[in-house]
């Protein structure tokens, strides 16, 4: 089959693979009829999250139809329509059975690694790197998708795929971007990143009761889309302060929640931003966090700060003292995606959400290298790219 | 010596976790330097280890102490190539968080060549391989089989140096 494949640092390339097997008894192997390209391909691409290896098939946003299952496997049958959450979680673990589905303790077999960076591992993931796994990803034309009773979700009614794809995904992690924010009435939500993510957490903000949301990135063809969504929008690159410019959006109260949507390549001016990307090139800090300190320094006073972008390892100057004397809470997580597709599910059936409007770019797989090419460089407007097979 | 002691907890009944491993026929599926264990009955088996260059190390073994869902123990019979000995305890975790496991090994290798490929069996991290052990017995417990990736077609404790890209397998590297 052809696969989009990790080849090097900003190196992808459509190869032929061996097709996928079933290797554990819960398995499922699915025709993938969508899948596409998530700003957290990015860091792979851009050789922030590790370990990679040549050849690593990447993609964890997938969708089709499945074609054969393991012996063990009891409600997919062969011809069901799936969308396949990104997170790999075995359904029986404590973790999982208390709903959190990206902590789950068993689906990550290179766990040691995982637990010498992170203390403990999480979840497994597809295409997600060796850290999480060295599961072969959904940018391809087949997928092996292990326990398949416990994530796929079945799609029954006449859905297209551009509507349900992002389940998979984006759309959840949005929503739990917006629901760690305990939204109140009369409550501002503040949110870092008008990418795909960003867009969802803006939507479900509005969906889940905000009164106004704040929507912070430096594209205009991004800001435009998330007033399209119902945000006020800050051109970061038309302010000398983010977090003072945001604070005085509130009228000095700052954000009650402030949601990161951005993680660990946030770009900035001045300064500190040049010291992070040094830093980042002499390998002594992995990750970049401008718009998390830019979100604590903001927040209100006892509100929330609901980190969602994806951080790899160590970060330099997080204002521990801001967190600590101000009485924040930091909410974060991978989206426990299993938790939010069937609801959300509805909520697109309703007409509360429609998943569409982030696409910009519809390709086909094989045109994947450019895709990630004008993600990485926002050419051509580009905010979400969906490839077909 | 080669002296570990891990831990695991395990979300499965204290009676279950116990069951399975007082058959020690069952240690194979998770010990991963384990060929098999053959019981002879009595509470006496036959341990056999995969060592370096396909090569085996066997040696007898007796249960020494059978507490019912709390310990097991066993050791080495007298004049085996290999002194090991083991155990493992088990008690319920608090909450509904499951049964803890502990379990401790000893293995004291004779000089020579027997002795260097028992030693080389754990290599430089006895500890970790214990660990990993624990992790594919959770994983048998808990969903019935050890968890395979593309990249780690054995399963937990490959590693990511020996992984191979997380691309499906040729047909013929799942015949090995």
């Amino acid at each position: 089959m052809k696969a989009n494949c990790w080849m090097g640092k900003q190196k992808v390339e459509v190869r032929d693979v061996p097709d996928p097997q079933i290797l554990n008894s819960g398995d499922a192997i699915v025709r993938i009829t969508s899948t596409a390209i998530c700003g957290s391909d990015l860091h792979l691409y851009n050789g922030y999250v590790k370990p990679m290896k040549k050849g690593d098939i990447l993609g964890h946003e997938f969708m089709g139809e499945v074609v054969e299952v393991g012996s063990g496997v009891r409600t997919l049958k062969v011809g069901d329509r799936v969308v396949v959450p990104f997170t790999i979680a075995c359904g029986a673990c404590w973790q999982c059975r208390h709903q959190n589905w990206s902590l789950c303790e068993n689906s990550n077999p290179n766990v040691a690694l995982a637990e010498k960076m992170l203390g403990h591992s999480g979840s497994a993931g597809f295409g997600y790197s060796h850290l999480t796994g060295g599961f072969a990803g959904g940018q391809a034309e087949y997928a092996r998708v292990p326990f398949a009773d416990v994530g796929p979700l079945k799609i029954e009614n006449g859905f297209s795929d551009e509507q349900v794809l992002f389940l998979s995904d984006i759309l959840p992690t949005g929503y739990m971007g917006a629901e760690m924010c305990d939204i109140r009435p009369g409550d501002t939500v503040a949110v870092w990143g008008c990418g795909p993510v960003g867009l969802f957490a803006i939507m479900s903000a509005r969906l889940l009761g905000a009164e106004r949301v704040i929507a912070i990135d430096r594209f205009e063809y991004r800001l435009e889309m998330a007033r399209q969504c119902g945000a006020e929008t800050l051109n970061y690159e038309t302010v000398d302060s983010v977090s003072d410019a945001v604070i005085e959006l509130t009228a000095g109260r700052g954000p009650d929640s402030c949601i990161d949507a951005v993680g660990l390549e946030a770009h900035g001016d001045g300064l500190e931003y040049a010291v992070d990307k040094a830093k980042q090139a002499l390998k002594i800090e992995n990750d970049r966090p401008i718009a998390l300190r830019q979100a604590i320094t903001a927040c209100r006073n006892g509100g929330t700060v609901s980190v969602i972008g994806v951080y790899g390892g160590l970060v330099d100057a997080l204002p521990m003292g801001t967190v600590m004397n101000r009485s924040l809470t930091i909410k974060s997580g991978q989206c426990h995606v299993h938790r939010y597709m069937r609801p959300l599910l509805e909520h697109i059936e309703n007409g509360d959400i429609d998943p569409t409007v982030v696409i910009t770019h519809r390709m086909k797989l094989s045109d994947a290298p450019r895709g990630y090419d004008i993600f990485l460089n926002k050419q051509d407007g580009c905010e979400k790219v969906v490839l077909s097979t | 010596m080669l002296q570990v002691s891990r831990s695991i907890t395990v979300n499965c009944p204290r009676e279950a976790a116990y069951e399975f491993w007082r058959d020690f026929e069952n240690l194979p599926r998770f010990m991963q330097h384990l060929q098999s264990v053959t019981s002879a009955g009595n509470g006496l088996s036959h341990w056999v280890v995969k060592a370096p260059a396909g090569q085996e190390v066997e040696w007898d073994a007796e249960l020494v102490d059978e507490r019912p869902n709390e310990r097991l123990a066993w050791r080495s019979a007298p004049g085996s190539d290999v002194e090991h000995e083991g155990s493992v305890q088990f008690r319920d975790a608090p909450g509904d968080r499951g049964t803890e496991i502990r379990v401790e090994l000893r293995y004291d290798p004779p000089a020579g060549v027997i002795g260097s490929k028992v030693a080389k069996l754990f290599g430089e991290e006895p500890s970790q391989q214990v660990r990993d052990d624990l992790r594919r017995f959770k994983q048998v417990m808990e969903i019935g089989e050890v968890v395979l990736s593309e990249g780690s077609l054995e399963g937990v404790g490959e590693g990511p140096f020996k992984e191979r890209p997380a691309q499906p397998p040729q047909p013929r590297e799942m015949q090995r």
